[in-house]
């Protein structure tokens, strides 16, 4: 009975987390047209809500490619590698009240481990398909990824570090408190600094705008992907994606409370209700961490390769560093980390 | 050289309003979210959803030809020939023959104009002296075929 609802809570919330990716690829298109006075889709099906559905369908369809010269089965394990590492990630995140695929004891490091292979698949991608412009894609992307993920690894060590657990279950729950002031206790509030570390790396793990140098549109084509068509190419658009929700998941337990609210007492046997109330609360976390990161997208212009390796070399991991110190110094000498709570 | 050392002041203006070392991210990040943020909230798409709703040209708008006809229902056209002559195109096509009636001494009896090679330039508008060509504010003008697209003499009179 356990493995069969071990199986049923893995279908469903991987399920759940791919039935996410088509709406927010919806969210993107409009959002993006309305902050450029466009309209967006809107033809297929009521407001254009099929259109993810169309684009799917069209994908399907395309003709598989495989060009020439290609190391072709590295070629097709890239996708594979992008996609796999990105929704496996997803596994230790509680998306309710003690409700996630699976929990080991190592947490948020699994998911740390398991995230980064994806590197390897963009690296792949780059490397199999024969082409300048996906090499230099690939190329980037690697440095970029393993240089921003020191900084996202040194921010998540000063949250361990005050939480004393990497069970991310205990960190919501340390997250929570009562009184007026209750929202305090959130991790943004007591580690600013690691919260803005860990939302930029997050975009430059993602590979998203300002930070897409792999992709870069207007100088590589579109980079590691580029020779890849069909559903090769969809597996790595569906990749990326399921990776900016994980990120966002992992930003949202993690410094924002997760399935928590600040003033809704955390029952000690939670019922069908508290459950769904607790799912709710950490959708609509997700939905505006989700909505800052669109909202960035069609802001920011993109940064140059050189000022991407400065930022992340020059200023975040010493940054990291820093508030890795501070915490561990605050710790030894018992102060309660930067904003005193008075209970 | 003394001359040289004296005026340090008069550098060429540079477009950027900031020295480099000045340039900040913050505040040009937060100005541009908000301006981002209050296209949104506005929502006031400058889209004309094309085919549910037309626009109207503006005057002026160079679009398809037409022939125009004298007060008796005749083609003003006297197959002059000036406006395949300025066509920088060479779209128009014109053989003419002998009128029947007293006031000119030709008409076109055929008047073909090849809209597929036709640039809109409306010189032929231009060269015309009896105001017999003109372009109509008409952008619509898609067609099946290319054959489609050569407009004789009855066409461009009855548009």
């Amino acid at each position: 009975m356990d493995v069969f609802f071990a199986i049923l809570r893995a279908v469903v919330i991987f399920a759940a987390v791919l039935q996410v990716v088509p709406a927010l690829v919806y969210f993107e298109r409009r959002l993006a047209a309305w902050i450029q006075d466009r309209i967006g889709p809107n033809q297929v099906g009521p407001v254009g809500l099929l259109q993810p559905l169309a684009d799917v369908i069209k994908l399907a369809f395309k003709e598989d490619l495989t060009p020439e010269g290609v190391d072709k089965w590295i070629y097709r394990l890239g996708p594979a590698l992008v996609y796999a590492p990105a929704i496996l990630a997803f596994t230790v995140i509680p998306v309710g009240m003690d409700l996630q695929v699976a929990s080991f004891d190592v947490g948020v490091i699994f998911l740390l481990t398991i995230g980064s292979f994806s590197v390897y698949g963009l690296a792949f991608g780059g490397w199999a398909s024969n082409n300048k412009y996906s090499l230099l894609g690939g190329l980037r992307a690697s440095a970029q990824m393993i240089s921003y993920e020191v900084a996202l690894g040194l921010s998540v060590i000063a949250i361990l570090m005050t939480a004393e657990t990497v069970d991310l279950n205990s960190i919501i729950r340390q997250q929570w408190a009562a009184g007026t002031l209750g929202l305090l206790q959130w991790n943004i509030f007591q580690q600013p600094l690691a919260a803005g570390i860990f939302l930029v790396a997050a975009f430059a793990e993602t590979n998203r705008l300002p930070f897409d140098l792999a992709e870069c549109e207007a100088e590589l084509v579109g980079g590691f992907h580029t020779e890849y068509t069909g559903l090769k190419f969809a597996m790595f658009f569906m990749g990326e994606y399921v990776a900016m929700i994980t990120m966002s998941a992992l930003m949202v337990t993690m410094f924002l409370g997760g399935w928590s609210l600040p003033w809704v007492e955390i029952p000690t046997t939670p019922g069908v209700g508290d459950i769904a109330l607790s799912i709710g609360i950490f959708m609509s976390k997700l939905i505006v961490l989700l909505f800052f990161y669109i909202w960035v997208r069609w802001t920011l212009p993109r940064f140059r390769y050189d000022q991407l390796m400065g930022i992340g070399w020059k200023v975040f991991i010493p940054l990291s560093l820093l508030n890795l110190g501070l915490t561990a110094l605050s710790g030894v000498l018992g102060w309660n980390w930067l904003i005193p709570l008075p209970w | 050289m003394a001359n040289h050392e004296e005026t340090p002041e008069e550098k060429p203006e540079t477009a950027t309003t900031e020295p480099r070392e000045k340039a900040t991210f913050g505040m040009p990040l937060i100005k541009g979210l908000a301006n981002t943020l209050s296209h949104i909230l506005r929502n006031e798409p400058n889209t004309i959803h094309y085919p549910a709703e037309k626009r109207t040209p503006f005057p002026g708008y160079r679009g398809e030809h037409r022939l125009k006809r004298d007060e008796l229902g005749r083609e003003k056209c006297v197959a002059c020939f000036l406006c395949s002559t300025a066509c920088p195109a060479h779209c128009i096509e014109i053989v003419a023959e002998e009128a029947p009636w007293g006031d000119r001494e030709k008409r076109p009896r055929l008047f073909n104009i090849d809209m597929m090679r036709c640039i809109y330039c409306g010189m032929c508008e231009e060269a015309c002296p009896c105001d017999a060509i003109e372009l109509t504010p008409v952008y619509n003008i898609p067609s099946r075929s290319r054959g489609e697209k050569i407009y004789n003499k009855e066409k461009l009179l009855s548009l």
